[in-house]
């Protein structure tokens, strides 16, 4: 069991060990979609608020069905199907409850099914072998974490498209190495805390 | 991706592909189309496994063997899955393949199978298998699928060691765990082996790649 605190794990996941700027993950998305603040903004909360019921609701499945009937070979599967089956029930109820959220958010739903970051904040969960409290937090903390990492992303963005980039390099290549220096910007923040 | 869906029979194609398309295929997803460089897919875990050599070879050939096994398997089933739910076999197909390579890890290699961490699992949701199974697969025939899946393997492999050859000589200093650049007069620059040197060193591999494949490209024009 990990001992670390809620508000430490927490804390740590936005700045420290942040998903996107120290783990890689949610790369595929964060570089299609930081092209404008407000997309930014949109998908960030989406991508918080999955990632925090699917870090609840996969703990529960894990350690309650999954290892009690030695099933946890199959954990991968099962993960992505409960995270895909999330979503899908988000998007309809969405659709139901509130049209206009939904044709802010919606388009981006499914999107978030493929960001890599919410299967792996739940890996995570997995092998750092957090109690439930602990996966919660986590996964809100990796989902602001991300959320404020794009959001970052696509204000420099914004500059940026006034700036001379050389020909080769527009594109995927300088958007990589500005997010080298917002990850080596983040590394400042390891002297406060870190955790595993 | 695109332009070589482009050029296809939308229809799952039973034209038999002749050897010119074979080497089409085969250098598209080693060079021309590479998922990395060209495509910028699945840079997630090519970032995360450059730190070392021997992780990425783990991992290229990893990959090596997911692609070819799903795009054969996709390419089979294309007939039978129905269109609306092809995702979901797709998923089911990458995951299954995925979970065996995990299993063989973990009992063969578990070293590696714990420093790989949880990037093995995210293979799934690497958007190269599922991008080749999606694009290519689903309506070619299953030699020239695999062919495809190999070759695009080979061409994150090669990619992947390239990127890891910079940052572990630069990094530790060493290749392959081999000591190149002796401690004696080599101060080892930690920032290679964190976050911020992957994601520069990946966003300058695709600034070089792109410069020559502007520069020939140029030139062809000339």
């Amino acid at each position: 069991m990990n001992t670390t605190s809620v508000l430490a794990i927490f804390i740590a996941s936005i700045f420290t060990n942040n998903i996107l700027l120290a783990s890689f993950l949610g790369l595929c998305s964060f570089i299609v979609v930081s092209n404008r603040i407000e997309t930014a903004i949109s998908l960030g909360i989406a991508v918080t608020f999955v990632m925090v019921f699917t870090s609840a609701i996969n703990y529960i499945v894990y350690y309650y069905i999954l290892i009690p009937f030695k099933l946890d070979f199959l954990s991968y599967v099962v993960f992505i199907a409960v995270i895909a089956a999330f979503v899908q029930f988000l998007e309809m109820f969405i659709e139901r409850f509130s049209p206009a959220l939904y044709y802010s958010l919606g388009i981006f739903l499914p999107l978030i099914t493929v960001n890599c970051a919410i299967f792996g904040a739940v890996l995570f969960m997995v092998i750092r072998k957090y109690d439930f409290i602990q996966s919660v937090g986590f996964g809100f903390g990796s989902g602001l974490g991300w959320a404020l990492a794009i959001v970052l992303m696509a204000g420099l963005r914004k500059k940026m498209g006034y700036s001379k980039i050389p020909e080769a390099l527009k594109g995927p290549g300088i958007i990589l190495i500005v997010t080298g220096v917002i990850a080596m910007t983040f590394i400042g923040f390891t002297g406060m805390l870190s955790t595993q | 991706m695109s332009d070589n869906a482009v050029s296809l029979p939308s229809a799952p194609g039973n034209i038999k592909p002749d050897r010119k398309k074979y080497r089409e295929t085969f250098f598209g997803g080693i060079y021309t189309t590479n998922p990395v460089t060209v495509q910028v897919l699945g840079i997630c875990i090519f970032l995360a496994v450059t730190i070392r050599v021997q992780n990425s070879i783990v991992m290229g050939l990893a990959l090596i063997v997911v692609l070819t096994g799903t795009n054969l398997f996709v390419s089979m089933l294309r007939a039978y899955i129905p269109r609306r739910i092809r995702m979901i076999v797709e998923v089911a197909i990458i995951a299954t393949f995925v979970i065996i390579l995990d299993q063989l890890l973990r009992a063969f290699y578990w070293d590696m199978s714990k420093q790989l961490g949880p990037y093995v699992a995210l293979i799934i949701t690497n958007c190269i298998v599922m991008g080749r199974a999606e694009a290519f697969a689903i309506q070619n025939p299953p030699l020239i699928s695999m062919v495809d899946g190999a070759a695009n393997g080979i061409g994150y492999l090669w990619i992947l060691v390239a990127v890891a050859l910079v940052r572990e000589l630069i990094g530790s200093g060493t290749i392959l765990g081999f000591t190149i650049l002796s401690t004696s007069w080599y101060t080892k620059n930690i920032l290679f082996l964190l976050a911020p040197g992957a994601f520069i060193t990946g966003g300058l591999l695709i600034w070089v790649i792109n410069a020559i494949n502007l520069s020939l490209k140029k030139e062809k024009a000339k």
